[in-house]
């Protein structure tokens, strides 16, 4: 999909005075939170298992070149093929390479981040090849010609009144007068739609949740099953993974798994965690007669060595996005790419870059949760600053901003001349917010006065009380 | 420059070297060969293999696995067929073509109507059995071959697993160890824990998005020595 990055404060305004998206994201603020509490608290390694988890996922990026390596000549000796994509151009070709070797007119798509980051969908679209979504958020999004709005739960920006509208307008063929008032119903009928289009797809595509070097394996999470019907039913399977899903062993994914489900969900373990080792054995009975993998780099290598080399841990857990203010405030749809909340601020601007991406990194408060409940400890506030400090140092931040800054910077750095400053304005403004306490409009601040109210100093600056209690004899306590 | 070496060129010029000296990739791979464990919560670990059964149930329970225990394997027929009759489903099941499954007494339950082989569209309900069950997270071990097709497992509305006691483990990583002593990775492995289940409308969990409604274990429980 194009980015709509750019316009992320008329996104975010707009989602601010929705009542749907609201009401929607009003019911994630609470559960996602709740529930992964109560799931660590039931864990006491959780936070020794953070840590397993951070080393892990440095130990193979200090060492991709060598895990791939690895991984490729295992998934070639188990009868697999390796396709490797610099960005999602080659990717998509690639996959419709062999969606075309084998005269594919359909594709089960189970859900992956990194077919939504190369917009597979039109593409196969455009060649004639019908993708069809089958994770119950992805399908309805899809239905809605939607960007999914959240990494785990594609359509958390809808109520169920939507997705019946959604069906009804979707599943002509049936009955209109039908009840959907349930979210029961509305699965139901999900899995009776989808059921004869797993079964007739010539190709599935999943994505993955973790490659491994040692067994040449991969691993998918999924709690629908649906990502086991797109794999096991087709002729053809296709896995879509960044090139950074990489780890050692099969222990190491147990360490990574178990902080993933309970970091996501709250959930314990998710319902199904499959590993698929190339294509069906001789004997087997059932399974794809071919098994595919696309490694995609599309920007990633690019950030080994740097700043943002910490960002290629990310499991896509979604916990940063589910305690995250902004993200709760706006939803995922303002941040106008693929991966929304504190992960899609760092990540966004690297591959779709900074000119386009500028706002994302800015939309935070830095309260810091984000990087407080990451599974693997990524430190995303830091790296936000990072983004921040190059968006000024590339001259793409608003002139007033910029302008701004400096001044402050040039007060800042004659320490007489700002507390003098400081000490006039604190005092000018205590006094004419005198008697109102605060106020509803200021000269230069209505960024801050039109959505509410700026409270008046009372006087006295935090320097002139310290130097007071200090001259009083009080200690640091 | 082929895509997969412009890629490994660019990891490496991130990483600020070449391509591994020999001695340091020896020394990953003797790190891939020993896949030796990382921390395992002492959850299941600390608990002798009675206790670890009560977790693997408690834990299966609490993600609306049924769970029926019998005291020998020639009961697992009668179990079978009150389980279907009690959810009002028809007596038919898809069978996995197992020896171990087909040695049990069915002759005990001629009204059951059993096909084995791979699930087709339309099964109702299917039998299988398992390589191991983890008490950790009430989690099933499942793997592929000519005995035990991966369709089995998702396709039909029901889905019957017959577990020995003796197979519950209490981690993850024994689960790997009993995968790996089977000899080379099977096609698939599936770790299943519950019915399936999908949140995506309103966060709402309902059971049966598109894998089996109903996951019922059949434990065997026959006090057996532990191997």
């Amino acid at each position: 999909m194009q980015p709509t990055s750019r316009d992320f404060p008329a996104n975010a305004r707009a989602g601010l005075v929705d009542p749907v998206l609201q009401r929607a994201l009003g019911l994630a603020r609470t559960g996602f939170p709740a529930r992964r509490q109560q799931a660590i608290a039931r864990l006491p390694e959780f936070e020794a298992l953070r840590e397993e988890g951070r080393r892990i996922k440095d130990h193979t990026l200090a060492n991709l070149d060598f895990y791939l390596e690895r991984y490729e000549a295992v998934v070639i000796a188990t009868g697999g093929h390796v396709h490797w994509a610099r960005d999602a151009a080659e990717a998509r070709d690639r996959v419709l390479e062999i969606c075309r070797s084998v005269g594919a007119t359909t594709v089960a798509k189970g859900k992956s981040m990194v077919a939504e980051e190369i917009a597979l969908n039109e593409h196969l679209e455009r060649h004639g090849i019908a993708p069809v979504e089958t994770d119950l958020g992805e399908y309805i999004i899809q239905l809605r010609h939607e960007p999914p709005s959240h990494i785990i739960a594609p359509a958390i920006h809808l109520m169920k009144e939507q997705v019946a509208d959604t069906f009804r307008a979707a599943h002509q063929e049936l009955d209109p007068a039908r009840s959907l008032a349930e979210p029961r119903q509305l699965c139901e009928e999900a899995r009776t739609i989808l059921r004869p289009r797993f079964l007739a797809a010539d190709v599935g595509i999943t994505g993955a949740n973790f490659l491994i070097a040692e067994t040449g394996s991969s691993i998918i999470v999924t709690n629908e099953g649906n990502g086991d019907l797109s794999q096991i039913l087709p002729r053809v399977h296709i896995v879509l993974a960044g090139i950074e899903k990489l780890v050692p062993t099969l222990e190491d994914a147990a360490t990574l798994l178990r902080l993933l489900a309970r970091s996501a969900t709250g959930q314990e373990f998710s319902t199904y965690t499959t590993v698929s080792t190339g294509p069906r054995r001789p004997g087997d009975r059932d399974g794809p007669d071919e098994y595919h993998v696309i490694l995609l780099d599309n920007g990633r290598s690019a950030l080994l060595g740097g700043e943002f080399h910490d960002m290629l841990r990310c499991l896509r857990c979604a916990a940063c996005l589910n305690h995250c203010p902004v993200y709760a405030a706006v939803g995922g749809h303002a941040y106008g790419w693929v991966y929304p909340g504190p992960m899609g601020a760092v990540l966004t601007p690297a591959l779709v870059g900074l000119r386009e991406a500028g706002h994302l990194p800015n939309a935070s408060t830095f309260c810091g949760r984000c990087e407080s409940v990451c599974p693997v400890k990524i430190p995303l506030p830091n790296m936000m600053r990072h983004w921040r400090e190059r968006e000024f140092a590339q001259g793409l931040s608003p002139r007033a901003y910029r302008s701004g800054l400096r001044a402050w910077a040039w007060m800042a750095q004659r320490p007489r001349l700002y507390h003098a400053a400081a000490a006039l304005a604190g005092r000018g403004l205590g006094w004419f917010g005198r008697d109102r306490g605060r106020f509803r409009s200021l000269p230069l601040a209505s960024g801050w006065t039109l959505v509410r109210d700026m409270p008046a100093p009372e006087g006295r600056t935090f320097q002139s009380l310290w130097a007071e209690r200090q001259r009083a004899g009080g200690g640091t306590r | 420059m082929s895509a997969r070496d412009a890629i490994l060129a660019g990891i490496r010029r991130g990483l600020r070297r070449g391509p591994l000296p020999p001695a340091e990739a020896a020394a990953l791979d003797e790190r891939l060969v020993a896949h030796r464990r990382n921390l395992v919560p002492a959850r299941a670990a600390a608990l002798d293999h009675a206790g670890r059964i009560g977790l693997f149930v408690a834990m299966a329970e609490e993600v609306q696995t049924t769970v029926a225990r019998v005291a020998s394997a020639a009961d697992v027929p009668n179990e079978v067929a009150r389980y279907l009759a009690a959810e009002n489903l028809p007596a038919d099941l898809a069978m996995a073509p197992d020896p171990a499954l087909d040695a049990l007494p069915w002759d005990a339950r001629p009204l059951l109507q059993i096909r084995r082989g791979k699930a087709e569209a339309g099964d109702a309900a299917s039998l299988t059995p398992c390589l191991a069950a983890i008490a950790e997270t009430g989690t099933l071990i499942l793997v592929s071959g000519t005995a035990t097709p991966t369709t089995l497992n998702f396709l039909p509305d029901t889905h019957i697993v017959v577990v020995r006691a003796d197979q519950v483990v209490a981690s993850y990583e024994d689960g790997w160890d009993l995968v790996r002593q089977r000899g080379p990775m099977p096609r698939t492995v599936n770790f299943i824990t519950g019915p399936s289940r999908t949140g995506d409308i309103e966060q709402r969990i309902e059971l049966g998005a598109h894998g089996p409604r109903r996951l019922h274990v059949v434990l065997i429980d026959d006090g057996a020595p532990i191997a």
